[in-house]
Parts: structure tokens; C-alpha cells; sequence
């Protein structure tokens, strides 16, 4: 096991401490592993499994089913771009892709560099502020092509 | 489960109601009050920036007034509101403030005593000085029963909604036996708001009568719907409405425990909420032995992590037992049983949220409400194409053309209306001819609609109804759990046909197949998620063949929307050649002047198709159009 691993593991287990050993807590300690660690480690969700004593197949099962949890480590700055009804009519597919232009990467990657992931995301109820992005758990109103370049740049500016 | 004694409870509230009736009161004690608006739509706007400034502005120039953050008042296409109570004026609504306006409100208006009139959005009381929202046209056909506390009170204050009569109906329920409060509830009409318009009292008399023990009850905030966000609104708003409504409700069925399953993308609305169980667990209403009778009832807030068909009960119920949420066959009913086989109710976010009224006023007064067969009011959310976006809640039987032309003001930039899309993925697209329709739970499902949760989107000449069609099957498709082959598979085959059309692939024949495949997923699907996705397709079907045929034997699409049927194009007329606005505003440079006659030119290779130079291109030349089909881009020479 290396280092890393035993890290993560040390950690989840300091989070199913919080937790009473029945089946119907597996959500909510995904959720607090996945607020602490930032995704679902191979080694945390083993570890939620032998807590819980159920198959490891079952956390893998409910952490693929639901689109909130992510296997792949988060990048510094999230972009969860709305793809609701309105969204969508206003041109948050052009959104979407100019995201993707920008960044390099598709829906539900994170960049090389590990500073954005991009998402999309059913609806995050500000349909009048469509289309929207949330960048960072805030959500921006009217983001469309030229807003993902001004976003982009003041990240730059703020790391400068 | 007779109370010991009904007069300790009674006077336990009494004492919590005159703490907190001083405690409002004492906003009002002369100093001018200001209220911004911090739901999550006034936060996308700028919310917080503006409670910054105006708390900043307040110390500067010494004011000691409170400042607190209140809900949505539904008038969502003026976020940020401020409104503004100082004596001698009417409470005064201010829409869109940014900081700068908000530092002029303060120094102007709570200094001076100027109320700034440029920016004011109505007044909340008829008065002589400014026009207030009773003087809008949506006034007189708007009824605010659930929302009626959105926007006017502090959701994180439990004082504010106790003061406004919050809790009141608990203490009434509490002193009456829970068969007399079924009896009420079935006789006031009230149907779940959930999208399927069952009987609440109907299905709380099976559940109480169930065998089984403990029983639960379920709030369902799982409002998975794109384009619907009337119940984040309550839990941001007025959280406590629902906490009450539970309450009954838990007393009524002969229930210990209680979940309320909120979405994952509300953390507005998770974080408002757990904080009114805490501070309702404080003052006893909320625990054991509440107000010291005997009572007891705990509520525990779940967050859903992110899947649509969890929104329908049985799924609701799996995902709560921690495991995919996957629906399950009924009957049995959740009422007989549901979570861990227990007798579960379930019940949507605003059912919960009318049992104060219901109680507190009579059944009589909310059965006077709204049509023969749908009592109450209905909540929409208007989003869109509509200029008034926003929520409002008008009485059962409006039609559809008052709620989009005179509650939303109709349709903005002066467009055409084409449809309007009621209830989300699970509802249809409704055309104009269906716009004189009164709405209640059962005249939208003889249009091909349904009144689902209330999400209401407004379309105009702009918006293609292929595109939207495939849109909300995409939706579904991605959305569906996998347990029916017909939802999954079927689905999938529908997207793939109508992918094709959208890119002008398709094939005449295939307009059978699409019918055909959505007669099918409706018969084979377990729950509502299969049963109802196809719905968009069939009612675009039925509503705008037309549009379906230009896309298929044209490869146009008549709405310009659809990109791969159509191209950006600079008609050099027109186009003035010393501006360069729209090369400097393509992000994917892909316009280049003529090299010697200097109009612009868009490389259509190179082109994305955002729509980021019709945008740019000045009105005064309007030379960027859209063309469909794509060959109709004359070849440059």
C-alpha cells in the first residue's frame, strides 16, 4: 500500500466514525468522504464497505448511479455548466462547448494541469438568469460564449 | 394518541408566539428596515454584493437600521430585490439594485428622504407616492397562499414566521384527534402537488389505518424537473411552512419519524432548512413531547445526490434505504408499504406547505379556491421566453393565456408565442389554440400535457420543437435508472431518430417508428420517468408536424435553431466595412475582412456557430443573419 493510500484511507476512516453502522447512512458518509477528499477513492469506498459490511460492489453501485459522485480527484476551480430547460433553450449547448473549447476537455474530465473540471448539471433553478454556470458553487447568470473567456481570464488575473 | 393536555400546549406556544410577536415588532420601532433578497435566483444576480454594500454604506454613515435577508418573492426577472420599509413611506420594492444603486439607496434614501423613484419596482401597499404591485395587471389574478411569506420574512429567523402565525396550525391540530384533521384535509380538496393530484387526506387515511410499525413520512423535495423551482423557492423562503406541514401531517398519519430528501443542487435550500429544524427543535415544536404534550415527532434532512427518477416516490424510498435509486412496482402502495416496508407517506414540498392554510383557515375556505375538482391555488414557475420571469401561484382554473400574458407580461423582444412546455420531461409542448384552457390537474392532461410539478416554459418563434422534443428525451434517456428494457432501450432508439432529425439525417418513415416506440415505453415502463417520456414527442408531434417535415424533406430548420441545419452568414451589403465588432467578438476567429473590398467574411469551416457575432454586429447594420438550409450561403468568390 503506498503512502497516498494509507492516507486516504486513515481519512475515511476518521469520517465513518460519525456514522452508526446501518445501510441507510451509505449516502450520507459518500457524500461527507466525497466533501472531504474531493472524489471517491478506490480505497475509501473499499473502506465504506467493510464499515458497513456489504459487498463492495454495492457502494460501487450506488456511487455510479448517482451524478453527484465523481472517481476521478476534482480540479482547484469547478464548472458545472446548466443544462435545464431553459438553459438549453437559451443556448447553454453553446456554453457547454465553448467550455469545452476553451479548456481542452470534455464533460466530466478535470485539465492536466488540475485547475478546472467541467460538468453539466440538470438544473440548478435560476432559470431566469439562463444560461448559467456555476463556477465554483456560485451560480453565474447569462454565461455564454464571451463570459467563459472573461471568467477564464480573471482566474487567470487572481493567480497572477 | 389523545394529548394529556391540550391548555399546556396551547399556553407553551403562547409564550413562544408573544416572544417572537416582540421581537418583529421591534424591527418596526421607527428605524427604516431593509430587506434584500438572497434565494439562490438573487444570489446569481448579485445579491450578496449588494447586502455587502448596503451593510458597508450603514456603517460608514453611522446608521444603526436592521438589515436582514429574506426569500424570493417570485419577481425573479428584478433580482437583486431590495425593499426598503422607512416611516412615512410604503414598504418600497427595488429591482435589479447593484451596488451602486444600493449605495444611492442608502445615502439618498435612508439618509435623504428621497426614495429614488427611478428604481423602484412597486410598492407592497397601495399608496399615493408609488405605484404599488396590487396597481401590476398580474395582481388581479395572482392569490398568494404558500408564497405569501416568500420575500417578507427571514427564513433563517424562526420568530419571523411564528410572529406571521407560523405554528399556529400545529397548536390547533395538536388539540384535535388525527382522524378529525384527515377528515379536514380530505374535505378541504387538497391534491398532492407533486404532478399526480392524488387525494392528501385519501392517502393519509390508508396510511394511518395500515398496519405496521413505526410509520414514516416523506417530504418529497427531490424537484428534479429542469425548468421547475417552486420548491427551492419555499425551502429558501419559508422553510418552516414545510417543517409545519410535516408536522401535521406526522401527527395526523401516526408518525414518529420524518425525512425531508432535498437535491443535492439546492445547498441554498439544505443549508435554510437544517437550520429551521435546529432552531424548531429548540423551541420544542420540533423532537420530543413537543410544547410538552405528548407528541413526539423528529425530522431528518436527507440530501439526494443527484438523480432525476428519485424524485418518484418508490425510487425516493430505495434511495433513502441507501441504495440506487431504483422504483419498485406498485402496489403495494408506499401508504401501506413503504420505507422498510413500513407505511410511508409521501408528499410533495407545497402539498406540505398548505396544510398550514388548510388548517389554520378551515377546509371550507381552501375548498372556495379553484375549480370543481382541483381546490387551491397553483404554483408555476415562468421561465423562457416570457418578460416577467419568476414564480407566481394563481387559483386553479386560470387559464394559460393569463399566466404567461398577464402574470409574465408575454413574450419579451415583442416575438410570437409558439408554446408553452408544462412539466418538464414528464409534460408536453402546448400550442397556441391551447392557451384559453383553464388549468387544473385534469384539463392539462386532455391537451397532452400535465401540470406535473408546475415548470413552466414559455417558447417563442425562436425555439424549435424537434430540438426541444429531443432535448427532453436526451433528459430522460440519460436519466432513466435501466430497469425497464422499454425506458432504457426504447429511449435511447427514440433519441437516436430524433439526433437524426435534428441534423437533417431523417427519414419520413421514421415519424411512424417514433409513435410507435413511444406507445410502447408508455405501456412498458414500471414508473412515471418511462411512462411519461414520451410525452414531449408525441404532443410536438401532434402540435407541429410542420416542423418535423421541414426538417426531414428540407433539412431546414423553420426555427433556425437546430446548428447543423444552419449557417451564420454576413450579407456584404449591409455589412458597414470599417466596423470590426464582429471579428473581435468570434471566439474561434473564424471571420476575416476581404481583402480588398473589406466586408466581412465568416469561414464557415472554422465556424461553431454561437451566435457571438449576431450578438456583436451593431443594429444599426444588422448584417449577420442565419440561414437554413446551410446551401443557402451564396459561394464566395
Amino acid at each position: 500500500m503506498t503512502e497516498e493510500q494509507a492516507k486516504l484511507k486513515k481519512q475515511t476512516r476518521r469520517i465513518l466514525q460519525r456514522f452508526g453502522k446501518n445501510r441507510g447512512n451509505l449516502i450520507p458518509i459518500l457524500q461527507q468522504v466525497q466533501g472531504n477528499l474531493g472524489y471517491l477513492p478506490r480505497e475509501a469506498m473499499l473502506e465504506v464497505a467493510r464499515f458497513l459490511d456489504i459487498p463492495a460492489i454495492d457502494v460501487y453501485g450506488v456511487v455510479t448511479f448517482y451524478n453527484q459522485f465523481r472517481l476521478q480527484p476534482p480540479g482547484r476551480h469547478s464548472i458545472r455548466v446548466c443544462l435545464g430547460t431553459a438553459c438549453h433553450m437559451k443556448g447553454g449547448y453553446i456554453t457547454l462547448d465553448a467550455w469545452k473549447r476553451r479548456l481542452d476537455i470534455d464533460r466530466g474530465q478535470t485539465t492536466p494541469d488540475r485547475e478546472f473540471d467541467l460538468d453539466t448539471v440538470a438544473c440548478v433553478g435560476c432559470c431566469v438568469m439562463a444560461p448559467v454556470t456555476v463556477v465554483d458553487d456560485k451560480p453565474q447568470g447569462k454565461v455564454e460564449p464571451t463570459k467563459v473567456d472573461g471568467i477564464l481570464l480573471s482566474f487567470k488575473l487572481e493567480k497572477k | 394518541m389523545k394529548l394529556a393536555e391540550p391548555q399546556g400546549i396551547a399556553s407553551a406556544f403562547r409564550e413562544i408566539k408573544s416572544h417572537a410577536q416582540s421581537q418583529w415588532r421591534g424591527l418596526r420601532s421607527g428605524k427604516p428596515v431593509i430587506m434584500v433578497g438572497t434565494a439562490t435566483c438573487g444570489r446569481a444576480a448579485g445579491a450578496l454584493e449588494v447586502l455587502q454594500t448596503i451593510k458597508g454604506e450603514l456603517k460608514k454613515h453611522r446608521l444603526d437600521c436592521p438589515v436582514f435577508e429574506v426569500g424570493c418573492m417570485g419577481h425573479c426577472y428584478a433580482e437583486p430585490i431590495v425593499t426598503i420599509t422607512k416611516p412615512g413611506f410604503p414598504p418600497i420594492c427595488y429591482g435589479q439594485v447593484n451596488p451602486v444603486i444600493a449605495q444611492r439607496l442608502v445615502r439618498e434614501f435612508i439618509l435623504g428622504d428621497d426614495p429614488c423613484l427611478e428604481f423602484v419596482l412597486g410598492a407592497l401597499e397601495k399608496n399615493e407616492l408609488v405605484p404599488s404591485f396590487f396597481d401590476f395587471p398580474r395582481a388581479e389574478f395572482e392569490k398568494k397562499i404558500i408564497l405569501k411569506n416568500c420575500g417578507h420574512i427571514n427564513p433563517e429567523h424562526i420568530e419571523h414566521y411564528i410572529a406571521n402565525g407560523g405554528y399556529g396550525a400545529l397548536v390547533k391540530a395538536l388539540q384535535l384527534e388525527p382522524e378529525e384533521i384527515i377528515a379536514q384535509v380530505k374535505s378541504s380538496g387538497l391534491r398532492g402537488r407533486g404532478g399526480a393530484g392524488f387525494s392528501t387526506g385519501g392517502k393519509w387515511e390508508v396510511c394511518r389505518n395500515a398496519k405496521g410499525k413505526p410509520k414514516y413520512l416523506i417530504c418529497n423535495g427531490d424537484e428534479g424537473d429542469p425548468g421547475a423551482f417552486m420548491d427551492r423557492a419555499i425551502l429558501e423562503s419559508d422553510p418552516h411552512s414545510v417543517l409545519e406541514g410535516m408536522l401535521i401531517a406526522g401527527y395526523a398519519i401516526g408518525a414518529r419519524y420524518g425525512y425531508i430528501y432535498v437535491r443535492a443542487e439546492y445547498p441554498l435550500a439544505v443549508q435554510r432548512t437544517r437550520l429551521a429544524l435546529r432552531q424548531a427543535r429548540k423551541l420544542k415544536l420540533l423532537g420530543k413531547n413537543i410544547l410538552g404534550g405528548d407528541f413526539s415527532f423528529d425530522i431528518k434532512l436527507f440530501q439526494g445526490s443527484g438523480a432525476f427518477v428519485c424524485g418518484e416516490e418508490t425510487a425516493l424510498i430505495t434511495s433513502l434505504e441507501g441504495k440506487a435509486g431504483t422504483p419498485y412496482h406498485r402496489p403495494p402502495y408506499p401508504a401501506t408499504s413503504g420505507l422498510y416496508g413500513k407505511p410511508t407517506v409521501v408528499n410533495n414540498v407545497k402539498t406540505l406547505a398548505y396544510l398550514h392554510h388548510v388548517i389554520q383557515d378551515g377546509a371550507k375556505r381552501f375548498a372556495s379556491i379553484g375549480t370543481a375538482k382541483s381546490k387551491g391555488t397553483a404554483v408555476f414557475a415562468l421561465a423562457g421566453k416570457v418578460v416577467n420571469t419568476g414564480l407566481t401561484e394563481v387559483p386553479m382554473g386560470t387559464t394559460l393565456r393569463q399566466v404567461i400574458f398577464d402574470v409574465g407580461s408575454g413574450i419579451k423582444e415583442g416575438k410570437h408565442f409558439k408554446a408553452v412546455q408544462i412539466g418538464g420531461p414528464s409534460g408536453g409542448c402546448l400550442p397556441e389554440s391551447a392557451l384559453d384552457l383553464p388549468i387544473d390537474f385534469d384539463s392539462l392532461a386532455g391537451a397532452g400535457a400535465m401540470m406535473g410539478s408546475g415548470g413552466m416554459i414559455v417558447l417563442d418563434e425562436d425555439d424549435c420543437m424537434v430540438e426541444i422534443a429531443r432535448y427532453f428525451l436526451e433528459f430522460t434517456q440519460r436519466e432513466s435508472c435501466g430497469k425497464c428494457t422499454f425506458c432504457r432501450l426504447g429511449t435511447k432508439q427514440m433519441l437516436q431518430v430524433l439526433d437524426e432529425f435534428t441534423k437533417g439525417k431523417g427519414k419520413i418513415e421514421d415519424l411512424a417508428l417514433l409513435s410507435e416506440l413511444a406507445e410502447d415505453i408508455k405501456a412498458g415502463s414500471l414508473c412515471g420517468l418511462g411512462r411519461t417520456a414520451p410525452n414531449p414527442v408525441l404532443s410536438t408531434l401532434r402540435f407541429f408536424h410542420d416542423e418535423y417535415e421541414a426538417h426531414i424533406k428540407e433539412g431546414r430548420c423553420p426555427a433556425l435553431m437546430c446548428r447543423d441545419l444552419i449557417a451564420y452568414y454576413i450579407i456584404p451589403e449591409k455589412c458597414e466595412r470599417t466596423c470590426d465588432a464582429c471579428v473581435g467578438s468570434c471566439t474561434v476567429e473564424a471571420i476575416s475582412s476581404h481583402p480588398t473590398k473589406r466586408y466581412k467574411i465568416i469561414d464557415q469551416t472554422k465556424c461553431v456557430k454561437c451566435g457571438t457575432c449576431l450578438t456583436a454586429c451593431p443594429p444599426q447594420y444588422s448584417a449577420v443573419v442565419k440561414l437554413s438550409p446551410p446551401s443557402l450561403v451564396p459561394k464566395s468568390k
